[in-house]
């Protein structure tokens, strides 16, 4: 390994060779201020345009600042990272900057979570002394994701992560110098572009230029209107985040608070996404082995390797950019979207009130959830089987507009029976989640067998793409797991050149999957939270008494009452979905 | 997006373009260059189908196309008026040359009319200096223009 010697504030720093100065600074405890750069260290993704300039410092016997985000250390190198050269170029960048930014401050969506806001006070900016032109541009509205480029200061994380995380190539930089934005061709809004509102963009902008749509205010109309019944879905990522929003550590359980906050908040009843979840598991499970028996029985037209279809992101993804795969993914819908549809029908029966008066809102670590809820296929006669989706960040919100002293609340306990739910469901929540889900179910389906063991250490993990074996009573069943888009890409391409022998595949569309997703608490580039949230959840399935999704009392109940047997007659009606070819055709 | 349909012939020309660039990403500036030749402009079904042969987002393509002025979105006139602003043009007087087409025909630099007739642009330089200032219309030069010249040359058009 080279290495290389050089002085950092006049503290001696021995690095490998190759690491930046920003890096090498780090190691002595000098915290250099960063804007534009951002790393996200596991997935080994890197922004660094060095475009913003905030991070320069000054190197003896060089004439100008350097960047240190860019530049590489070198034996003998003296750095200076707060002479009045130094500090003074700094300011002039920020003030820069900020007299071509909006003063909104006080009524900014990302106040006090903003990158931007937080650095102008540590740098101590006071005063502007720049005035002149501002840019202006259009703002955009979609379902999911809104974008006030009024806001962005062009530090190119959005079109990183869109571009090289999730290779899903929406936006581009467009123009030049002062006219120059982000934006997706032909600056279209984002509802008619390839966009498959992951919200990986959001999760990494700086600023409020990207933020999601917010729902919270049609959320309490619905509450205070006597004719409707308002129930609420969690998703299993939100309980492994929420408590960041309140100052309690990345990876903290606050479920039980979860529920008394929205229960005080005047949900009718309060549900979990979880027990959907383990509905799913019995359908796609099914659907699994019924592919495998037949594939087993010499079947040659049996899609193989079926793929998990609860990630709405992932969904569009294949629909945009691989829809000849269409048929490949499992048929079952989205947990949200099942728990929708199982609401508006079994229990607004049970409660004996129109599905029209009853309002489901679902709480989602997920911005695509947003857009999934407004699908068309998901709506009777108009009336949405999920009606509002709403983010981790949203029920923060909610919460301290109902002025609830969040981390005082009692645990308090979900509501039946769509409040019951496995650890099989909880683990949705993280990347290698559901596909374990599965396997605790196929597996005992498929042998008649019970297991001797429910963790699946083998299928955990952090890594981008992963793989096993697993032995199904003799026989050898290949599971292969991605998350993050541009991971689901290498696997769908070594698939469609035939180099892939799996017999099923979870993909998720954010990195670490919903515990990574777009509407958490923003995590600010440091993705060691995303350890923590998955820790909690595996923590959570521990607790748990019931770990398997076939062995729900109130899912049995279900099927007994209501729906007959998974991938039956009724399951097909309420609870599958079919895909749509959306990629763009070039007329000629 | 408007709605064009491409002429068969001369997407296949493109497509054997981008072919002949091996399909490189890196020769995405290129091979736009190639397709202004081939349409005259780069309206988005052209960009689409340059992303689709080089495998590069068409977000990215329209970066790149609203990046450099010499690309244009907007089809050129039948008959393309260019004004050249070079110095020597300059400072005989191009720019009030160039406000004189603008004014009498209502249009902006880079615009075309309603009717598709005409289009203005700007260009620097095309080796005539002597000529000063120097208006091109199509493959035609004339030179030593005046203000009051252009009501004559726009009117040879029409």
């Amino acid at each position: 390994m080279d290495i290389v010697k050089l002085t950092i504030d006049n503290t001696p720093v021995v690095v490998e060779k190759g690491t930046t100065v920003l890096e090498a600074a780090k190691t002595v405890g000098v915290d250099i201020p960063t804007l534009c750069y951002m790393k996200l260290d596991d997935m080994e993704f890197e922004n660094k345009p060095g475009g913003c300039r905030v991070c320069v410092v000054e190197v003896e016997g060089r004439r100008n600042l350097a960047p240190s985000c860019k530049t590489e250390c070198e034996d003998g190198m003296v750095v200076n990272t707060h002479s009045v050269r130094v500090v003074n170029a700094r300011r002039t960048v920020m003030e820069l900057i900020l007299s071509d930014h909006p003063f909104e401050c006080l009524v900014c969506a990302k106040s006090g979570k903003c990158d931007l806001q937080s650095l102008a006070q540590d740098l101590g900016i006071r005063e502007i002394h720049y005035q002149g032109e501002k840019s202006h541009y259009k703002s955009d509205h979609s379902p999911a994701i809104i974008r006030e480029m009024d806001k962005c200061i062009m530090c190119r994380r959005c079109e990183t992560a869109c571009n090289d995380v999730q290779t899903v190539g929406t936006l581009s930089a467009i123009y030049r110098g002062f006219n120059s934005v982000v934006a997706p061709a032909f600056e279209m809004d984002l509802d008619h572009t390839n966009c498959t509102f992951c919200g990986q963009c959001v999760a990494v902008c700086p600023t409020g230029a990207l933020i999601e749509r917010d729902h919270t205010w049609k959320v309490m109309d619905a509450i205070i209107d006597p004719k409707k019944t308002v129930i609420v879905q969690t998703a299993p990522a939100v309980r492994a985040a929420l408590g960041e929003e309140f100052g309690l550590e990345p990876g903290t359980l606050v479920t039980g608070k979860m529920v008394s906050a929205l229960r005080k908040i005047g949900f009718d009843y309060v549900f979990d996404t979880d027990f959907a979840a383990d509905l799913t598991i019995l359908e796609e499970g099914t659907e699994l082995l019924g592919r495998l028996s037949k594939f087993l029985a010499g079947d040659k037209e049996v899609k193989l390797p079926i793929l998990t279809s609860c990630c709405p992101a992932w969904v569009n993804f294949f629909e945009h950019h691989f829809p000849e795969m269409k048929e490949i993914p499992s048929t079952a819908k989205s947990p949200q979207q099942m728990f929708g549809a199982i609401a508006k029908t079994y229990f607004a029966d049970q409660l004996k009130i129109k599905r029209e008066d009853l309002v489901v809102v679902s709480v989602m670590p997920c911005l695509a959830k947003k857009y999934e809820a407004s699908r068309d296929e998901f709506a009777v006669n108009g009336d949405p089987d999920v009606n509002i989706s709403i983010t981790t960040r949203e029920l923060a919100q909610m919460i301290k507009n109902a002025n609830l002293k969040f981390t005082e609340l009692p645990d308090d306990d979900f509501d039946r029976p769509m409040g019951e739910s496995t650890g099989a469901g909880v683990i949705f929540g993280t990347t290698g989640g559901v596909i374990e889900a599965a396997v605790r179910t196929a597996y005992e389906l498929h042998t008649g067998k019970e297991l001797d063991r429910v963790d699946f250490k083998e299928l955990r993990g952090m890594e981008g793409i992963r793989s096993a074996t697993l032995d199904f009573d003799g026989l050898p069943i290949n599971i292969g797991i991605a998350h993050g888009l541009g991971n689901a890409r290498k696997l769908l391409e070594d698939i469609k050149a035939g180099k892939s022998q799996f017999h099923a595949i979870e993909i998720m569309a954010c990195p670490g999957g919903c515990i990574g997703g777009g509407g958490q608490p923003y995590h600010h580039g440091d993705v060691t939270v995303l350890k923590k949230r998955q820790k909690a959840i595996y923590e959570e399935d521990a607790g748990k008494t019931i770990r398997k999704s076939h062995e729900n009392p109130y899912i049995k109940k279900l099927y007994e009452e209501f729906l007959g047997e998974p991938c039956g007659h009724k399951s097909h009606e309420l609870l599958h979905t079919s895909y749509f070819d959306k990629k763009k055709k070039i007329e000629i | 997006m408007a709605d064009i349909k491409l002429p068969a012939n001369k997407v296949q020309e493109l497509r054997d373009i981008c072919a002949k660039f091996n399909h490189e990403k890196g020769e995405l500036i290129n091979v736009l260059h190639a397709a202004q030749g081939i349409f005259g402009y780069l309206p988005a079904e052209v960009q689409d189908i340059v992303a689709e042969e080089l495998n590069v987002s068409v977000a990215h393509v329209y970066g790149v196309v609203t990046f450099y002025s010499f690309f244009t979105m907007t089809p050129k006139g039948k008959y393309p008026i260019s004004i050249c602003m070079g110095t020597a043009c300059y400072v005989r007087g191009a720019e009030k040359v160039l406000d004189e087409f603008k004014r009498l025909l209502d249009l902006k630099v880079g615009e075309t009319s309603a009717n598709g007739d005409f289009s203005i642009s700007c260009l620097r330089c095309v080796g005539a200096c002597g000529l000063a200032p120097v208006v091109t219309v199509g493959e035609k030069v004339y030179g030593r223009v005046a203000p009051e010249d252009v009501k004559g040359i726009i009117a040879e058009y029409k």
